[in-house]
């Protein structure tokens, strides 16, 4: 009789992902931005203390998947719910998951003042330049010359104004101390999200201020394009309009290359 | 032990109750004529180590509310009319979320940016929810000075106990006279009941996710609002409040809350000595209005006479109440103008009388 082979797990479901499966279209980004918190979350060793706020838009019903305390916040609000979590939990880990339309549109307001007033809050910023959960109407990030249910014929600025580059309006307040922009599109810029998320979160448990990362996330169903024609096309089109990279860094902690 | 009696406008005094009520978390931001209240707590909240923030609107200030009473704290908010209407999608979202908080209406003119002047013109939207969605926010109605603070706690333990927005409904007027309160105790933090629902990190438990959305095929949003009407239905059975003054001989009973009611109290007093036999049936909590015993009242008095600083809110409440027991008057005036308790004395002696020269009487 052979000796049993032993197994060494090396890859699995993060414990702060519920085994629940998930409504995301294919090709979404959410799903795989949901990994990437999560795996933060369990490598930080802090999903027993996390308190999160999703949206309202397509990752409304996060809870659903995430596997710690959160709460529902009106439309665009959710950075105004984490501020009065965070207050009376300064000790916990409060993060909010938020849209285009509800961070850049509706809660502009919210956004800038948590932002502002230096929240120790971590803000993961889904931007793909559409409603999606409502059907397709034009976003606040809407690049010109998308098609939108509610731009027919493609985003005009003299008709619809310009497409709104808010992690970069952002950067200038003195309360924010980390902003980066990263793409869901491809292996290496997965890993740098991931990189760029855990380092949000390092922020908020150094007790630095208000730290954002902004996902261009791709949205096949909205963009009527297939799941590998939408990957393409977050490069092509939407990186043009905002490009990734680190736009603010007044952390001071040295990224390991 | 309680304080020292002591001289304080309505909106300090409201401050300080809430404070010793276990409030540490105020959001508000600036509206005349509350703003002796926020101005209070910027400083009050420094010295009991809890939260003052000045938010960058209404909206903003009731989802600060909503995230530090999720969290656990006893929190509040305030405002006046255009205020309050900003943030009734909160108020909705905490009714639908079942999240207790205390919200302060100083009412003035209205409608639009009206004036600042007190009016009591925002009952409607106070006690028939005010926001969207089948629900309601307990409303208490003090008539200023002691009952301010003491409504304040009120407040505090109603919302905890039912998990519930509640809602203090002043006015201007009451906000910066000055008027003697002794304030309770201190509550103990440590003494008040222990919230098992609230969102402070899941160690050693499951997670607990907290929403209004309800999208469920299985009827889940059904259910909640009939859970949610068996709560209403049970405060409406047990929290009822108000007051009567010199009805039990009375041959007219006004009714009147908040300032109108304290205008109407002196006006009984001067009908006195002419002879008129006047009472007063004060509600103190408007919803659940005191339905059961204004209309006990109502069969024994033959005539009750509304006055409300509003063109006719509350009357509707009381004719609900009254139906054809007794005659019914109303006189309202619109907000922005205090009448003296003489001119509510002419309504009151003409619904006497049944002249008509003041006020209308109301055909059932």
């Amino acid at each position: 009789m052979s000796e049993p082979i032993e197994y060494t797990k090396i890859f699995g479901r993060p414990e702060s992902l519920k085994e629940t499966p998930t409504h995301y279209c294919p090709g979404c980004g959410h799903s795989v931005a949901h990994r990437l918190v999560a795996e933060c979350l369990d490598e930080l060793g802090l999903r027993e203390y996390t308190i999160g706020v999703p949206p309202v838009g397509c990752a409304v019903l996060a809870y659903n998947y995430f596997n710690f305390d959160m709460v529902e916040a009106p439309h665009g609000r959710a950075l105004a719910v984490a501020t009065g979590i965070k207050r009376v939990h300064p000790d916990k880990f409060v993060l909010t998951y938020q849209g285009d339309g509800d961070l850049a549109a509706i809660g502009t307001a919210e956004t800038i003042h948590a932002a502002n007033r230096g929240e120790r809050i971590s803000t993961i910023f889904i931007n793909n330049a559409i409603y999606g959960m409502t059907g397709g109407q034009m976003a606040p990030t809407t690049v010109l010359g998308q098609n939108a249910t509610t731009a027919p014929g493609g985003r005009d600025p003299r008709l619809h104004g310009r497409p709104i580059d808010i992690s970069r309006m952002l950067a200038v307040s003195d309360g924010v101390v980390f902003v980066e922009r990263c793409a869901l599109n491809s292996v290496k810029d997965i890993r740098k999200a991931k990189k760029a998320i855990k380092k949000s979160f390092q922020c908020q448990l150094d007790d630095l201020g208000f730290s954002l990362v902004e996902l261009l996330s791709p949205c096949p169903t909205n963009w009527k394009l297939t799941p590998k024609a939408a990957w393409d096309w977050v490069n092509d089109v939407m990186a043009k309009t905002y490009p990734l990279g680190v736009i603010k860094d007044i952390t001071g902690y040295e990224d390991k290359k | 032990m309680p304080s020292e009696r002591m001289l304080m406008n309505g909106s300090h005094t409201v401050g300080e109750a809430a404070v010793r009520a276990g409030c540490r978390y105020y959001f508000g931001y600036p509206i005349t004529p509350q703003n002796e209240l926020p101005e209070y707590l910027s400083a009050r909240m420094l010295d009991v180590g809890g939260t003052f923030i000045q938010g960058e609107s209404e909206v903003a200030s009731i989802n600060m509310v909503l995230g530090a009473s999720v969290a656990g704290g006893r929190a509040m908010t305030s405002s006046s009319s255009p205020g309050i209407s900003l943030k009734q999608e909160g108020i909705s979202y905490m009714a639908g979320m079942e999240l207790p908080a205390v919200i302060i209406n100083m009412m003035r003119g209205g409608p639009g940016l009206g004036n600042i002047a007190p009016s009591a013109a925002d009952y409607f939207q106070a006690t028939r929810g005010g926001g969207h969605g089948d629900y309601r926010t307990p409303v208490l109605a003090p008539a200023g000075g002691q009952e301010l603070a003491d409504l304040t706690f009120v407040a505090f333990d109603l919302a905890d106990k039912y998990r519930n927005p509640v809602m203090l409904l002043g006015d201007g007027l009451m906000g910066q006279v000055m008027e003697p309160v002794v304030f309770p105790d201190f509550v103990d933090l440590k003494d008040l009941p222990k919230k098992d629902w609230i969102l402070d990190g899941c160690k050693g438990r499951p997670p607990r996710a907290i929403y209004s959305m309800l999208l469920g095929q299985q009827g889940e949003l059904y259910k909640h609002n009939l859970h949610l009407q068996e709560k209403y239905d049970r405060i409406t059975a047990e929290e009822l409040r108000w007051e009567t003054k010199q009805t039990d001989d009375a041959e007219i009973v006004v009714v009147a809350y908040g300032t109108a009611a304290r205008i109407a109290e002196s006006a009984t007093e001067e009908l006195k000595a002419e002879g008129i036999r006047a009472g007063l049936f004060r509600p103190i909590t408007l919803w659940p209005f005191p339905l059961p015993a204004l209309r006990e009242l109502s069969k024994k008095v033959p005539k009750i006479a509304v006055f409300e600083l509003s063109m006719g809110q509350m009357v509707e409440d009381a004719i609900l109440s009254v139906g054809e027991r007794a005659e019914i008057y109303f006189h309202g005036l619109p907000g922005g103008i205090i009448p003296t308790p003489s001119q509510v004395a002419g309504f009151i002696r003409s619904a006497v009388k049944g002249d008509g020269t003041v006020g209308r009487r109301i055909d059932v």
